[in-house]
């Protein structure tokens, strides 16, 4: 007990950073993977293509190479130079948006066709009809894999630690520094994140799925 | 996909479609030349950067930690659908004292971070006293429990997916209980979570790469060391560069392995179906149904 006690600064400076890292990369992730989307799903074939070599190269990377990049290999590029924590967010951002991206993409496939067509037949455009027609019923169906995506990003912030981001995943190693032990400091990490799994995101991704149920 | 959200386009839609393709090939043009421009000017592209690659040990090192990490999503691929079916049938067992733990562990694993559990294995036992915990049996461990649980719903969700009737038939039969999910039920959900299965395969490849952050000697690993090599001029980029497209490669392999062995067990069935037409009939329904 007294291992978070003592370290208390550590750990709320640990999950604020962690609370950042995730709250801004899930907003980044949603709007960039629903632009993704909807270019993928668009009539125009370059876009469709840039859609699908994006979705396929990053889904197919493993996110510590990504990070690795922003953290590690974008400083040698002498662009401007982004602290660890902005560098982890575009990376959290990148690789999630492709999982966001998938997700609405498979929701708007469970839109009913005729929904699509009536739509095309009161003259509306691709982009209305994507956006006043479409996307409002795909998102409500597809919030419990969309709330999956962002539990899976909650989870992956602890990448960045290796990254030098002062965030959950990196407590353990500043506990050491201090003398405490690991193991007591990382089971206390796990009871948090549990908590904010099973306490917070799944209770919310349930009421969401209620609130937003479509009626067909 | 073609045609449901949008009509066959007209002339005038047709040259709209031609202009915004080629902005669109015009603005990702722009960034990749963006990147390729600014690489080049920090020189990463210089021969002395990419100097280190052409010696024999080192591309022989980096062969070797390719075999690292297939070995630990081997290791972690098995273990995590064997863990996986048994958390499932624990799930669905008649007793209370069975499900109901199983379905603490599942949730609970579920929720804890795989780089935390990596650290827990690696940092945290070793000074309980527990010994020969190598970053290659964190690694593996971890992603074991992880995958594991989060395959076990699949597999739940395959098996309650199934129709009632499979079962019942099964008993009719004479068949035991074990035997029924073990001949029965789990081949079928098995079959009809294949894709779910697949996709959650190369999650694991993907997730062996954490292993870098508990000095896990794995493809990114040794990438990153090579690429922190001063007298070499530090090419961090040309050997991210380098993990990278070795990671998609390899990634991309093991979807199209899947997608054969998909295409293998869907033709299962139909080349049945079309050698002997007449005592399909019945099960072929049944068949649809579990597909679906």
């Amino acid at each position: 007990m007294n291992t978070l006690t003592d370290n208390l600064e550590l750990f709320t400076t640990g999950f604020k950073n962690t609370g950042i890292l995730f709250v801004v990369s899930a907003f980044f992730a949603l709007i960039l993977g629903t632009v993704v989307a909807a270019m993928r799903v668009s009539p125009v074939p370059a876009m469709r293509g840039t859609g699908t070599l994006y979705v396929n190269t990053v889904r197919n990377m493993p996110l510590t190479v990504i990070l690795a990049f922003f953290a590690l290999g974008y400083p040698k590029l002498g662009l401007v130079p982004v602290n660890f924590i902005t560098a982890a967010t575009i990376g959290l951002s990148l690789y999630t948006a492709t999982y966001v991206a998938e997700a609405i993409r498979s929701g708007i496939n469970t839109v009913p066709v005729g929904q699509a067509e009536a739509a095309r037949a009161i003259g509306l455009p691709f982009m209305q009809s994507l956006t006043l027609v479409i996307l409002p019923q795909a998102f409500r169906s597809v919030i419990p894999p969309l709330f999956n995506v962002f539990i899976a990003l909650l989870k992956n912030t602890t990448v960045a630690a290796g990254f030098s981001v002062l965030e959950a995943g990196a407590i353990r190693a500043n506990l050491s520094e201090r003398g405490y032990p690991a193991l007591t400091g990382l089971l206390w990490v796990a009871l948090i994140f549990v908590i904010l799994v099973i306490g917070v995101l799944s209770p919310l991704q349930r009421y969401f799925e209620n609130k937003w149920r479509v009626a067909r | 996909m073609t045609s449901i959200l949008f009509d066959a386009p007209g002339p005038r839609a047709r040259s709209r479609n031609v202009v915004l393709s080629v902005i669109t090939v015009l603005v990702v043009l722009a960034i990749i030349g963006f990147i390729i421009v600014r690489f080049t000017q920090s020189g990463q592209f210089t021969a002395a950067k990419w100097k280190i690659f052409t010696f024999p040990l080192v591309q022989k090192t980096i062969v070797s930690s390719i075999g690292i990490t297939l070995s630990a999503f081997a290791a972690a691929a098995v273990g995590s659908l064997l863990f996986g079916i048994i958390l499932a049938f624990g799930r669905l067992s008649d007793y209370r004292w069975i499900s109901l733990p199983c379905y603490w562990v599942t949730e609970l694993l579920r929720a804890i971070p795989v780089l935390i559990m990596m650290m827990i294995l690696y940092y945290g036992l070793p000074p309980l006293g527990v010994h020969g915990i190598t970053p290659f049996t964190a690694v593996v461990v971890a992603l074991i429990a992880y995958n594991g649980s989060v395959l076990a719903e699949i597999f739940r969700a395959g098996i309650e997916s199934l129709p009632k009737g499979q079962k019942e038939a099964g008993f009719a039969i004479g068949l035991s209980k074990g035997k029924v999910q073990r001949l029965i039920l789990l081949p079928q959900a098995v079959r009809a979570m294949l894709p779910v299965i697949i996709a959650q395969l190369v999650v694991i490849l993907k997730d062996t790469a954490l292993g870098f952050i508990i000095t896990f000697n794995e493809i990114l690993f040794q990438a990153n060391y090579f690429g922190t090599q001063a007298q070499y001029g530090s090419p961090v980029l040309p050997a991210l560069m380098v993990a990278g497209a070795t990671y998609i490669v390899l990634c991309l392999l093991l979807s199209g392995v899947a997608r054969w062995l998909e295409w293998r067990l869907r033709r299962g069935p139909k080349s049945l179906k079309t050698a002997a037409p007449m005592n399909l009939d019945v099960d072929s329904g049944v068949g649809l149904s579990a597909g679906s």
